[in-house]
């Protein structure tokens, strides 16, 4: 078993993307499927986006095994009111700063949906969201 | 770690190597270890980029190349150039005169590859305008550039265009049209004149399975110095029909924004091969989107830049630009009606892109996942200051290397010198290590050592 862990910061969204790479590259040089990897770091990065985007702080774990890689991205932040709503293409909250810099186009979570094998979505507003995302192979 | 699936064409003169770190420090795919003292490349690895040639400062690197002699054993002799070539010639020499130099060498066609580009434009917008195809394309023209794909972005590979280079095209373009003449296919030779080292791997292994039409190949480098010796005083006769098809796209081609200036609504050109990592890096996270075409080339200013070019790459980009100018554009000119283009447009198609992943560290995932897991534990004692003096590019690799074992802990100069310091191993035996890695004699005093001041290092 292969434990991965990041820190991310709200806002930071020149480093949204660190997680997903140094995962990538791992991935790679565990053997596993090319497309079992796209799907990863597609999904990975979206959710690292997210954090950027609404969270204040967020921690990845990234937990490879021999048939799946799962992927806890854990932040505190507002929280998602309304999953269901949240889990809808085109839906989004994003603030006007974060829609300019091309991101905030309500396709992170479906996107993630699309890619993982399971994707659960665990929030309390006020506190933070849990996202926990599974990838078999 | 050794399998070998393509020719590589760039080689280590032992002789040479100094035995530094200049090549395996900008080796984009680290395929580069020092051994012994001397430099040695993982073929798995290497996609002939050039970038470790460049680096040397020993001069170390060469490809392998045929001779000009070569040239006697055919009745047709046919140069098959990049138009960059003219490009790197002062202004004051012009293209008549590099052509009639290039005919007093003995060949009885010159042929830029660019010339019948036209077919290779209308065949990649065709492609661009199928339903299926994975967006962003990426363009086949550099070999080292769909070769990193292949070992490095194997996900990617559904992405390159599979259409040859304009010098697949070219080959078949001259054969097919002396061979309409009544020439027959064993007459001619084919001799390739290459601005690097990865266009020579793809004629010796292509991407695809056929073989290439291409019966020899001749450095650039040597080529010009050649050439540069036939030069006449003046212009004598007129030799504009060996450039019949010759158009202003064609010129500018191989450089930059060659192919990304015709294609697609919304098209990216990027040079040099740690800019290219650096986006297919992004380009395989997805960060990426709405792009329909991709140019993407190893070096600088792309072909302008080649490592066997001798001209400086920015005037050489300028008198092209200048050169094209002379020239219609492809959409003005016909190529001759008696070509079989359904058989010219065959040649042209690459069967299959296959992936190869050269940077797992086991085929079996568990025992990867042990190397792994092992390799973490060794980095926590390595003092990540990245130096080479272990023969590895950096920390992280020689903790990969360690887990191969193909390196020792004691390979690491500053391990050994807490080891000595904690009286865990002698003075004597810590030296014995160094030059193990580094060659007996290598840190003796010696003025008239490679390296020394002035010397160009």
């Amino acid at each position: 078993m292969i434990e991965l862990r990041f820190i991310l910061e709200g806002g930071d969204f020149d480093r949204a993307g660190t997680a997903s790479s140094e995962t990538k590259k791992i991935l790679k040089q565990l053997n596993i499927d090319p497309k079992v990897i796209k799907h990863t770091v597609v999904a990975l990065y979206e959710a690292e986006v997210n954090i950027a985007a609404h969270a204040y702080r967020g921690e990845v774990t990234i937990t490879v095994s021999d048939h799946q890689i799962v992927a806890v991205l854990k932040d505190e932040g507002p929280g998602i009111a309304d999953i269901k709503r949240a889990m809808l293409e085109g839906f989004s909250t994003a603030s006007p700063k974060v829609r300019e810099m091309g991101f905030g186009a309500g396709m992170g979570l479906p996107n993630m949906k699309k890619n993982a094998d399971v994707l659960e979505v665990e929030s309390t507003p006020g506190f933070g969201t849990t996202v926990k995302m599974i990838f078999d192979f | 770690m050794t399998m070998n699936i393509f020719h590589h064409a760039i080689q280590i003169d032992e002789a040479k190597c100094v035995g530094c770190v200049h090549c395996m420090r900008v080796c984009p795919t680290e395929a580069i270890r020092i051994r012994e003292g001397k430099a040695m490349i993982i073929q798995s690895r290497c996609i002939d980029c050039g970038q470790c040639m460049r680096a040397c400062p020993a001069k170390a690197f060469y490809i392998k190349q045929n001779d000009l002699k070569m040239l006697q054993d055919f009745k047709y002799r046919i140069a098959l150039f990049p138009a960059v070539m003219i490009g790197q010639f002062p202004d004051k020499i012009s293209e008549e005169q590099i052509y009639q130099a290039m005919l007093a060498l003995g060949f009885t066609h010159l042929m830029e590859v660019e010339q019948p580009i036209k077919i290779l434009i209308d065949l990649t917008k065709e492609y661009l305008q199928e339903n299926e195809v994975t967006k962003p394309c990426i363009s086949a023209f550099c070999p080292a550039v769909v070769r990193l794909i292949q070992i490095k972005y194997p996900s990617l590979v559904d992405n390159i265009i599979p259409l040859k280079a304009p010098h697949d095209l070219a080959a078949h373009f001259i054969l097919q049209t002396l061979m309409s003449q009544g020439v027959k296919k064993e007459e001619i030779g084919i001799f390739y004149i290459t601005p690097c080292a990865a266009k020579i791997s793809a004629v010796k292994s292509p991407v695809g399975d056929q073989p290439s039409v291409v019966d020899g190949i001749i450095s650039m480098s040597d080529f010009y110095n050649k050439v540069r010796q036939l030069i006449p005083r003046e212009e004598e006769n007129e030799t504009g029909a060996q450039r019949k098809y010759l158009t202003r796209e064609g010129v500018l081609w191989s450089t930059s924004r060659g192919e990304s200036s015709r294609f697609g609504n919304r098209a990216i050109a990027i040079d040099g091969i740690h800019s290219v990592v650096k986006f297919l890096d992004r380009l395989e996270n997805d960060e990426v989107q709405g792009f329909d075409f991709l140019e993407m080339r190893a070096c600088d200013q792309s072909c302008a830049g080649g490592i066997l070019m001798t001209g400086n790459r920015f005037t050489t980009t300028e008198r092209l630009e200048q050169r094209s100018k002379n020239y219609p554009s492809y959409r003005e000119k016909e190529l001759a009606t008696n070509l079989d283009k359904d058989e010219l447009t065959q040649c042209l198609l690459i069967d299959e892109i296959k992936p190869y992943n050269a940077f797992s560290l086991d085929d079996d995932i568990t025992r990867a996942m042990e190397k792994m897991t092992k390799a973490q534990r060794i980095i926590c004692f390595l003092p990540g200051i990245d130096c080479g003096a272990c023969g590895s590019p950096n920390c992280q690799a020689l903790a990969e290397d360690m887990v191969q074992g193909n390196a020792k802990m004691s390979d690491c100069i500053f391990l050994q010198q807490r080891w000595q310091h904690e009286a865990r191993i002698g003075v004597e035996k810590a030296f014995l290590n160094l030059e193990k890695r580094w060659g007996e004699g290598r840190f003796n005093a010696d003025c008239n050592k490679r390296g020394r001041r002035n010397e160009g290092f």
